[in-house]
């Protein structure tokens, strides 16, 4: 396991936070993930996803973790959502559908949670509350 | 001599740019958000301003993770739409004030503010909405635009405080300026937004509203709130408010609330939106 002192922000449910200790392990996805903002990478990307992403180096996990599309597994292997945002996009998807997808909810019901006031903070402001 | 006259606060969500590109402002899901900008748009051709000082977040557009500058002041002639994915949006290239950001950047850093400057840098949503929302769709913008871009992406961005306290020090930049300009400051990002994980699409109401409050009549307090109160509170993303800090420190400790406007959702996230004059303190 790591060093890694616990922090007030590890009881929020359902979130990570990008601290520096999670930008050092997702350094690479990151930088990865950012390369696709370029027309040519997002079409060799395209043509063969695990040549591409065999050019990184990124962990085992990390490379499953994208060709799965697994944002949530990304995250907790030091993905930062808005580097992760280029890999929607390559795919044609937008944020909303992104997001609908780490809530586990289709889009369709997302969207309408966001359309009736979004989340609420009651019962989700501290992990002990959902248990 | 310059001086700073007024404030705005606005979220900056990309997906309200592209509602404003493709022509869909009439649209029931974004009529009611565009109405609430309807003040601001005549309120700024009656003020006028001459430059804008406009803090906003990059969004892993120009900024990597290779370079993260925690202020990162934009000093060069001018700035282009960031190619965000999907192209740039069609909206004017900006212009900048070299010699006041300059001069912002000898005053700010000898009153122990470590910028980085920038003198290369395409300017996202972040920057590019709250000018569209304020100016519309005009072939140049109406004034002259120094970015300034906060980290709040990599963890703990710049406190509460230290933003309020760095709004302080631009004013007095501002003023010692010997051309005479009119600057507004504006603060732009938030409201409560999270855009990740199981928790994604909280909104949280009670506390933007409370932010709102106290950002026109108790900021010195406010900047004191912990980060862990935004990311718990406001979620992970809405962490970008301690950028309005920034706005509400350049301006007099007494303001005129011109406008206040608040409305959930735009795409995941909530939008506020303030404009803010001095008063006589």
């Amino acid at each position: 396991m790591s060093n890694r002192i616990p922090q007030p922000y590890d009881d929020i449910p359902g979130t990570i936070i990008f601290d520096a200790d999670m930008a050092r392990q997702g350094y690479h996805l990151n930088q990865f993930a950012m390369s696709l903002m370029k027309a040519p990478n997002r079409e060799r990307f395209k043509a063969d996803e695990r040549a591409y992403l065999d050019q990184w180096p990124m962990s085992e996990d990390q490379k499953q973790a994208v060709q799965a599309r697994d944002y949530n597994r990304m995250m907790a292997l030091g993905g930062n959502v808005y580097f992760l945002a280029k890999i929607f996009s390559t795919d044609g998807l937008s944020f909303q559908h992104a997001a609908a997808t780490m809530t586990g909810m289709t889009q369709e019901a997302y969207r309408d949670m966001m359309l009736n006031g979004g989340r609420s903070a009651e019962g989700n402001l501290y992990k002990k509350e959902g248990e | 001599m310059a001086r700073i006259t007024a404030g705005v606060a606005t979220s900056h969500v990309p997906a309200i740019g592209a509602a404003i590109d493709l022509g869909k402002t009439g649209e029931p899901y974004w009529k009611p958000l565009f109405e609430g900008y309807e003040y601001v748009k005549e309120w700024i051709r009656e003020t006028k301003p001459d430059v804008v000082f406009l803090v906003y977040n990059d969004h892993a557009t120009a900024f990597d993770m290779n370079f993260i500058p925690t202020f990162a002041l934009g000093c060069a002639e001018s700035f282009k739409p960031a190619d965000e994915g999907w192209g740039p949006r069609p909206v004017p290239t900006v212009k900048g004030h070299p010699e006041l950001a300059a001069h912002i950047a000898q005053s700010l850093i000898q009153d122990d503010f470590d910028l980085t400057i920038i003198n290369e840098m395409d300017v996202d949503h972040g920057l590019t909405v709250p000018l569209s929302l304020v100016f519309g769709q005009p072939q140049e913008w109406p004034c002259l635009i120094i970015p300034f871009a906060v980290n709040v992406v990599l963890y703990p961005p710049p406190s509460g405080q230290r933003c309020y306290d760095l709004g302080k020090s631009l004013r007095k930049a501002v003023e010692s300026f010997p051309e005479d300009l009119n600057v507004q400051v504006w603060g732009t990002g938030g409201m409560s937004h999270q855009l990740q994980g199981p928790r994604a699409g909280l909104i949280n109401k009670e506390f933007d509203n409370e932010f709102l409050d106290r950002l026109v009549d108790d900021a010195p307090a406010l900047a004191q709130e912990p980060h862990i109160r935004y990311v718990r509170e406001a979620g992970s993303e809405g962490v970008e408010l301690v950028m309005w800090l920034i706005m509400r420190g350049a301006l007099n400790d007494r303001v005129e609330v011109k406008k206040r406007f608040y409305h959930v959702p735009a795409s995941n996230t909530a939008v506020g939106h303030l404009v803010l004059e001095n008063r006589d303190s």
